[in-house]
């Protein structure tokens, strides 16, 4: 071939290329042909839906392209990210755009076979084989120094990760490590290379490039071509049912390691328990240790807070949940004195038939926090609600730490007798104070015609209508939020309001989305207490950052959990609008 | 020897010939079980233990035992709600303990 269009020095990427596009074909068709066959005729669907099609154009450029979910958590983290991965999609586009101005070739007409082959490297090579024009020869270069500013942020990070706002980073095996040094060295050979034009440098940069493409598949890099997949699996409403196929699979191909989560995670309070992050889990499913995996997935609190700060936007929890699905515990479950509760209860007539407006249900964390209890009693007295006691003596638990076991039928027993029993008290409204109990309720129980609430947006609801008149004190509270209360189901202005109503209101050092957790969370089987411990200090500490008088918690688990470490006084939301009720 | 005076039967344990090894490597998976004072906190609190024997201090008896049928049996009632760990006064993650006799 003529020396205009061609060298050997292309082939090594030419060969990388065809790796990592053949790889990827399969991989896709392989994820594609997992999903269950419900979920895939909802993903066609999705396609074509202009709702969801719009949710993924805009996805696609704002997350893929222009990475606005970094940007938002750490600006200097997503200049970093957006300066490689948005530079090198414009020298990409701006070279091919380049192909159609430079045609033909200098002056050597290529057609047919050899005009596809050729167009496969020449806007990566061009410069050794054609001069461009004065406009585009400026944009290559201006986009080809914004990465390796970039590069050169990256290598700060690696040397000291604290200078970016980061406290723990990544830990990474070979192939990463390899494919990181790649990937730095790409831009420089480049920029050498083409300003040189030294042989050797072309030869670098070629074979940079291929070492790139051929770890690409092995390595975290593998998160650019999936995650593309993977927003459109998500926005067709698509589950994770089993760890480690089809969705699932498409998630952890997408995880970029980047370590996000493991800051934000409430264990990484020392170096031991920071392994059990999800960065961490995703890698060991991937790697299929799935003994690893299945310890991870059990130890973690389950608190989402790295869901809520994930840059991709994987649903590890939902990954761990069926990780644990899958190998459940062993404890052949036999509720069937579940059956016998309701027969006694009708018989004595516990469950009374005169329909009062509000049902209460306390939940077996509030059992062990009986103030709470009372301070409810009180209050709905004192607003002159019609209210009832549904586990006055105790009750059913709600069935979600069952069903964080992994254990869904059993969990369903449950479920369906504690529906049996609100829907045969014929309430209207179902008041929690529990967390826990909310989350399972709002997800798992189909109460029709029965307004579910919490109890902060309950008394929320009180002092708005007028029903309940309290009078506004001079203490200065810090509130944390649940996870289940907060993140779950972003109730973050209501119990605010409330504090708001009875006293002064303090800001913790992280809050609403961020709030960590409080570390009794029944999620995690295999933290010890003095694991959890650690976790509790540290979010103490965090909520006394502005020096409170006292925390406030929506959670009895909170609340039991706080009190261990906490040097000032902990209290429910309710016990704090009780002090205060208008006498 | 049985003379056949009593109704029912002997529940005398030889501890001799009882088989430990549950207990045992239970005791090196979780070496917090060492620390139970069987104060019965966990007990009391028992969601299911509302409505059934469900005893989580029984069941540490048992295994100690060797009756780990019957300590199997019983923890099929748990609901797993996690009051028994809430309350432990020597802070023994006892609901990973009951999943792991399980196991």
């Amino acid at each position: 071939m003529n020396q205009y269009i061609f060298h050997p020095f292309v082939l090594p990427f030419v060969l990388g290329m065809a790796f990592v596009l053949t790889y990827c074909l399969v991989g896709l068709l392989r994820i594609i042909a997992q999903l269950p066959k419900d979920d895939r005729k909802q993903f066609w669907r999705s396609l074509v839906t202009p709702k969801t099609a719009w949710a993924n154009i805009r996805d696609l450029f704002g997350d893929c392209l222009f990475h606005v979910k970094i940007w938002k958590r750490n600006p200097i983290l997503g200049y970093m990210h957006s300066s490689i991965a948005f530079g090198w999609f414009m020298l990409i586009a701006i070279g091919h755009v380049m192909l159609f101005t430079l045609k033909p070739l200098e002056g050597v007409d290529v057609q047919g076979f050899e005009r596809t082959f050729t167009n496969c490297y020449y806007p990566i090579f061009y410069k050794h084989f054609a001069t461009e024009t004065p406009v585009f020869a400026f944009l290559m270069d201006f986009f080809l120094i914004v990465i390796i500013t970039g590069i050169f942020i990256a290598v700060v990070k690696k040397i000291y990760s604290g200078m970016v706002g980061v406290k723990r980073v990544t830990k990474f095996g070979f192939a990463d490590n390899m494919i990181r040094f790649a990937l730095w060295t790409i831009f420089p050979f480049r920029l050498v290379a083409e300003k040189t034009n030294i042989m050797a440098f072309w030869w670098l940069y070629s074979i940079d490039l291929m070492i790139f493409m051929c770890l690409l598949p092995f390595t975290r890099y593998m998160h650019i071509p999936t995650e593309a997949l993977f927003i459109l699996l998500r926005h067709a409403g698509l589950k994770a049912r089993e760890p480690r196929k089809g969705f699932a699979l498409a998630q952890i191909y997408s995880c970029p390691s980047c370590g996000l989560c493991i800051d934000a995670c409430p264990m990484s309070v020392n170096d031991k328990m920071s392994d059990n992050t999800s960065a961490y889990f995703m890698k060991k499913l991937r790697n299929k240790d799935s003994e690893e995996a299945q310890r991870i997935a059990e130890t973690c609190l389950m608190c989402g807070k790295c869901v809520m700060v994930c840059p991709v936007s994987i649903e590890s929890c939902d990954i761990k949940f069926s990780q644990r699905a899958a190998t459940p515990y062993n404890i052949n479950s036999d509720h069937s004195y579940l059956d016998v509760i309701s027969t006694e209860a009708q018989r004595s007539g516990e469950i009374s038939v005169n329909n009062p407006h509000v049902l209460y249900f306390a939940g077996c964390m509030t059992q062990l926090t009986p103030k709470i209890m009372r301070a409810m009693k009180q209050i709905m007295e004192a607003a002159g609600e019609d209210y009832e006691f549904i586990d006055k003596d105790g009750g059913i638990c709600c069935g979600r730490p069952m069903l964080l076991s992994g254990k869904t039928a059993e969990a369903k027993a449950m479920i369906e007798k504690n529906t049996e029993l609100i829907k045969k008290s014929g309430a209207k409204k179902l008041v929690l104070s529990c967390p826990i109990c909310y989350k399972v309720f709002k997800e798992e129980y189909h109460l029709e015609g029965i307004e579910i609430q919490h109890h902060t947006q309950y008394i929320d609801e009180l002092i708005k209508s007028g029903k309940l008149q309290v009078d506004k004190g001079d203490v200065n509270y810090v509130y944390h939020d649940p996870c289940e209360l907060g993140r779950a189901f972003g109730v973050y202005d209501e119990p605010r309001e409330v504090i708001e109503s009875v006293g002064n209101l303090r800001k913790a050092k992280s809050e609403k989305e961020l709030s960590i957790c409080c570390g009794g969370s029944l999620g995690s089987f295999n933290l010890t207490q003095q694991e959890r411990d650690e976790i509790t200090e540290n979010s103490v500490n965090d909520l006394m950052f502005n020096h409170p008088d006292e925390i406030v918690t929506a959670c009895p688990l909170c609340l039991k959990t706080f009190a261990r470490k906490s040097p000032v006084q902990v209290q429910d939301i309710a016990e704090i609008v009780c002090e205060k009720l208008k006498k | 020897m049985d003379f056949g005076f009593c109704l029912s039967p002997s529940s005398h344990v030889k501890m001799d010939s009882v088989d430990l090894t549950t207990f045992n490597s239970l005791k090196e998976t979780n070496p917090d079980i060492n620390t139970c004072i069987a104060c019965g906190s966990c007990t009391a609190t028992c969601t299911a233990g509302n409505f059934t024997e469900m005893s989580f201090r029984r069941i540490l008896l048992m295994l100690q035992r060797g009756k780990e049928e019957q300590a199997k049996k019983m923890i099929q009632k748990c609901m797993l709600c996690g009051k028994c760990t809430l309350v432990c006064p020597r802070g023994i993650n006892i609901r990973k303990i009951l999943l792991d006799i399980t196991r």
